[in-house]
Formats: C-alpha cells, structure tokens, sequence
C-alpha cells in the first residue's frame, strides 16, 4: 500500500479548504469563546446565514457577488443582534440555549418546503459561485516553477519530495483567497486581543460582575464579541459554500459548530493561531486515518473480517473521539494553549 | 498620627459636628442620600432603610450582625441588585436608575466581600483594567495601538504606584489566580482605585489581612479620605471601626438601628442589644 500517497493526501487536507472553513469557523468561536466566554452553540448557522445570504443574493435575487457577500455578512449582523439582544443580560448558560436552537430553527427553515422553489428545500442552491472563479487572476493554462512549487495547466503543485500536495485549478483559488483571509483576520485578532478592547472580553469571561463594578458596559461588549464572531462565521460560511460550489441546509447541524469547538480546543483557545494549527490538526488526523484505513482495506493489510469500509467513517470518529478525551486529560490546553491558565478554580 | 492626618481627622470631624446620633440624621454636605430603600426575598425583608446621608469626604462604617443586610445594601446602592421601592441621589444625580457600570462612572465604586479577582489576567491587567476612559477600550481604536499607547502607559505608571502602595509590586507579572485570599483583597482594593472615584464602598476590606498589612491598610484608607474620597466600609472588627471611622451607621435585620460617632456607638444599648440578638428576636414578630 502507498503510504507515502496518504501522508500527501492528508497533507493536501491539511492545509487546504475544508480546513480553512474550520479555521475560519472556529476563529469566529474564538473570539467568542476563548476570550469573552460566550457559549455560542450556533456557529453553524451564522456560517449558514453567509452560505444562504450569498447564494440567494446571487441566486434568486440575480445580485452581483459582491452584495451577495454583503448581504451574507449583514445577515450574519442581524442573527447575532437578534440573539444576543434578550440573552447577553442573563447567565451564560442561556445565549448556549438559544444559539442551539436558533441554528436548528434556521436549518428547518433552509430545508422547509414552502419556499423551496426559492430556497431549493433540503437539495440546497448551486449557480452561485461562478463570479467568484471568474475572479482567478491566472489562466487555466498558465505553467511556472518556482522551487519546489509550481503550476501547471492552472494547477497547483508542492512537491517536498518525498510527499506532493496538488490542488485543483479551482481549490487553489479557494486557497489564496482563504489563507489570505485567515491572516488577515488573525492579525485583526491579534492587533484586538492585546489591545484594552481585549483585556475588557477577557475580564468578563473571568467575572462579569468585577468588570461591571469597574465602570465598563460589559453588554455591549459582549455583544460587540458576538457580532464580530458571527461575522467571522459568515466568512466561513463563503468560503464553505464556493469551495464545493453548492450549499446543503443539512451541512449546517450543530455537528458542524462542534467540529469548531473541536478545532479551538485542539489548538488552544484563547491563542491567536490556536484554531489554525487546531483545524490543520484536526483535519490532517481525519484525512490520514480513513484515507489511511481504507487502503489499507483496499491493499488487505487489514482484512474484511476485522474491518469493512462502510465501517471506516464511524471508526475514525470514535478515534477521534476517544483522542479528544485524551487530550482534554493530557494536555487539556491544546497544542499552544497556556496549561497554567487552566490550574485556577474559576467557579 | 501626622500632620495630614490629624488635619483630615479634624476635617471630618468638623463636618460631622452638632450631627445628632440616630438614624437617618441629615449630614451638612451628604455625597450620598438615600431614601425608602427596601428589598425583599420573597418573604424575608432583607434590607429596609428610610432614610440614610453619607458626610462627603468622611470614612463611614457600616456595622451589624451576619445577614442584617449590609451587603445587600451595597448591592442595591451600586446598581447590582433593583430594590422593590426607594430612590437614592449620589453626588448631585439621582442614581437608583443607573445601571452598575454607570454608578461606577458616576463615581461610586465598590468592592466585593468574596473578592473578584480576575484569576486568570496578570495582576497588573487586573489593575489597568480599571481605569476609566480608556480609549482603546473601543473595537476600532483598540486596532490602533498608536492612539492609545500614551493614555496605556500613564496608566501603568498609576498603577504601579498603586501596587508598590499595596505590597502587590512584586506580583505584577502572576496571575491573579495565584495570590492569595488577602492578597486578592489588597489588589481588588487597588483596583477600584484605578478609577479614581469620588466614593469607594469597601465590603469588609480587611478580612483575612494579617494583622501588620491590616495597619497598613487603614493608613491607606485614612489616606484616601486625606486626598478627598468619601469611604464607606463593612467591617466586623470593632477596634478598626474605632481606629479609623469619623461615623459609624449600624444596621440589623435590614434596618438602620442608629448611626454616631465610634464613641456614641460603643455606648449604645440598641447595637448591644443587636449584636447579642435582642432586636433581631424582636424583628421577628
Ligand atoms: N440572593 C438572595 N436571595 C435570598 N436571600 C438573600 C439573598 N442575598 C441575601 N439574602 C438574605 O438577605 C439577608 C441579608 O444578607 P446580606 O448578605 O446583605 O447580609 P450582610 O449584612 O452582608 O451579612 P454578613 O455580615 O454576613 O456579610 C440575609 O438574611 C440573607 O440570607
Ligand atoms: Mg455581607
């Protein structure tokens, strides 16, 4: 079997779309979660809110791309207004509530039948990424190298050799734009978290009250961090719905905000490059266990009696589940997470 | 004693003179005057004061027995907690609609009896997220760290100060989490120093200070009075009252029982009476 073919593949995952979505996605929590506290249990549907606005903008409304990314990040504005309004005055506890449902409220909607001429129902939209591959500054046919990367026929290629990574015409456009905007908005977190902005989220995660007795309206605060966070789950939310060219209302469960969590907690909360390193991690560790599960099936190392490859998807989740665990036990600070911070009892 | 102080002293006491010891007496110049102020837990009446005025630029103590609703008090005064009736002014404005953060802009900054340290930010953020206006506290402006450097480091500078006043220096760069419970007092005190109010309200300040810090500390309460801040503290120890309040205002079962000098205090049967439980029996009905 050919190993040195799944270490690229899983390689390639690593560092590519999906995992950029997840980055992106669990950025969004961070700022959220990491730093102020908030429990949003509803990424997924502020990613949606982009996916959705995007597509109907361009889709049903015939709107150029750009106000479909407007409208996208407005909706996202909207939904976080929406929810944190009647919840960031209560206990924590109650914005977790009512971001898990309202996530489940918008995904019924985005698969309900009545509008599903507009909507498309459970099918989901397609026909609205075209303007943004039309943006490809390249020609499909443009070749160069330039050390170990190089393009051909539109393609790219990193050849470390002992491992290639390839993308597609269409993923590494995905990719340019998508790394260009995780760095981007790193360095606004990075430029935000140090500065008294962030010190202000960070007091409220400790304890809201003393940051109140201290003259600050932690309210607007807080909603300023969930809007923000939203935002950044909308950016997912685009680069989610162009990378596969399409949306499905049921990519958008609350296993999908999970992953996020999954992902933040990997790399670290509370760390500016945390959820990157947590989502190429993440997405790395799924793509080498069932792609390498299912060659080795496929080159009888392991035998259909001991493993079919239906059975494959379950398996790599409970490895990855049961790896969790381990790590919340081993080394609950994830890979650049401050193990110090997590020694005090916070109540 | 020093000449500050005695000056201070005198200062208070000059404008407490002629004040009548019972509660409610009206003060010559009140930076706080509050007035039918109730709260109820469902059926226990936690805290039911008429009238009460707090001399500016004196320290005033506020004693009583365990439960007789002091902290409750402070937590309706500072906006963190909404009586079932009463109206309160604070300096001028009238303050029982303000919202906690905005009574702590208006000037009147508490503290908490379980301390608030924010465990896991350094001392010293503890400290400089304290001060007030900060111009980088706003999203956009926090981008810029050009626009707010200067105000930052003029706030390290006070803060510092402020943490060499309270033995705290040496821990700057520990968490807060680290320190220990007097310790989390000394910096919580410290803390709502760095908005520079006109009032602070201290809920038992001292308790598990040891006793050479203790001393410290009252100096550094007396001070406060001497640069012009009114105090009102929680404290169960006598002898501390004694040593450092100008007026002592004395509350049991929610009630405000009697107020005076320490003196006129000490001799009061009805705080006796409280104390010993005579009145809370009473209070019962
Ligand atoms: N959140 C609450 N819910 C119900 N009852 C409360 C609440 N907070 C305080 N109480 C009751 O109100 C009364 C006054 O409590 P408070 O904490 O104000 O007392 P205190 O004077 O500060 O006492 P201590 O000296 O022990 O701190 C007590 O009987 C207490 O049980
Ligand atoms: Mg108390």
């Amino acid at each position: 079997m050919d190993w040195q073919f799944v270490f690229s593949q899983a390689l390639t995952q690593a560092i590519g779309p999906t995992m950029l979505v997840y980055a992106l996605g669990a950025i969004g929590l961070n700022l959220q979660f990491g730093y102020t506290g908030l429990l949003n249990f509803g990424q997924a549907a502020f990613a949606a809110m982009g996916a959705y606005g995007l597509a109907l903008s361009v889709v049903a409304w015939g709107l150029p791309f750009w106000w479909g990314i407007l409208i996208g990040l407005a909706a996202a504005v909207v939904m976080a207004l929406l929810l944190g309004i009647p919840t960031l005055r209560l206990r924590a506890d109650y914005l977790a509530i009512v971001t898990i449902a309202a996530a489940e409220i918008i995904r019924r909607l985005a698969r309900a039948t009545v509008w599903s001429d507009t909507t498309g129902g459970s099918d989901g939209m397609r026909g609205f990424s075209e303007p943004f591959f039309e943006l490809i500054p390249w020609d499909r046919d443009s070749t160069w190298t330039l050390l170990f990367v190089s393009m051909d026929n539109g393609r790219l290629a990193v050849d470390f050799g002992i491992f290639e990574l390839q993308y597609s015409y269409r993923d590494t456009w995905i990719m340019v734009v998508g790394w260009a905007l995780v760095l981007l908005i790193c360095g606004v977190m990075a430029l935000l978290v140090h500065s008294p902005w962030g010190r202000v989220l960070k007091g409220i995660r400790e304890d809201e009250e003393a940051v109140r007795s201290l003259g600050k309206n932690v309210f607007a605060f807080k909603m300023q961090a969930l809007v923000f966070g939203g935002i950044i789950g909308a950016v997912a939310g685009f680069l989610f719905a162009l990378s596969r060219a399409n949306i499905q209302p049921d990519t958008f469960t609350t296993d999908f905000t999970f992953y996020f969590y999954v992902v933040l907690i990997l790399g670290g909360a509370a760390r500016v490059f945390g959820p990157v390193l947590g989502a190429a991690l993440f997405w790395f560790l799924y793509n080498i266990l069932s792609q390498g599960l299912g060659e080795a099936i496929r080159a009888d190392v392991i035998p259909p009696s001991v493993l079919e490859m239906t059975q494959v998807g379950p398996l790599v989740f409970l490895l990855l589940g049961l790896g969790m665990v381990l790590l919340l036990i081993f080394r609950p600070q994830g890979l650049i997470g401050n193990r110090k911070e997590l020694l005090f009892d916070v109540r | 004693m020093s000449d500050k102080e005695k000056a201070g002293k005198a200062a208070a006491g000059a404008a407490l003179a002629g004040v009548p010891a019972e509660p409610g007496a009206p003060k010559a110049d009140a930076i706080l005057s509050a007035t039918g102020v109730r709260r109820a837990f469902g059926g226990l009446v936690a805290v039911d004061v008429e009238h009460v005025e707090i001399q500016r630029g004196t320290i005033t103590a506020l004693i009583g027995p365990n439960g007789a609703g002091k902290t409750t008090f402070f937590n309706l005064l500072t906006g963190f907690d909404r009586p079932s009736r009463g109206s309160w002014d604070f300096d001028g404005r009238r303050a029982d609609r303000m919202r906690s953060f905005q009574v702590a802009r208006a000037g009147m900054v508490r503290t908490f009896q379980l301390t608030k340290a924010l465990t896991r930010m350094s001392v010293l953020d503890n400290m400089l997220i304290g001060a007030a206006d900060q111009v980088g506290e706003r999203m956009w402006a926090g981008l810029v760290p050009r626009l707010w450097r200067g105000q930052e480091a003029a706030n390290r500078e006070r803060a510092l100060v402020l943490l060499e006043r309270f033995k705290l220096i040496d821990k700057r760069e520990h968490y807060a989490g680290e320190l220990s419970g007097g310790q989390r007092k000394l910096l919580e005190m410290a803390r709502a120093l760095m908005l520079e109010p006109k009032m602070i309200m201290l809920d038992e300040p001292m308790a598990g200070v040891n006793p050479a810090l203790k001393q410290s500390l009252l100096e550094h309460i007396k001070d406060l009075r001497e640069d012009g801040m009114t105090v009102l503290f929680v404290e169960h120890d006598m002898d501390m009252v004694h040593e450092i309040a100008d007026w002592v205002a004395v509350m049991a079962a929610g009630q405000l029982i009697t107020e005076g000098t320490p003196d006129q205090i000490s001799a009061d049967q009805r705080v006796i009476d409280a104390y010993l439980g005579a009145h809370h029996d009473a209070a019962q009905h």
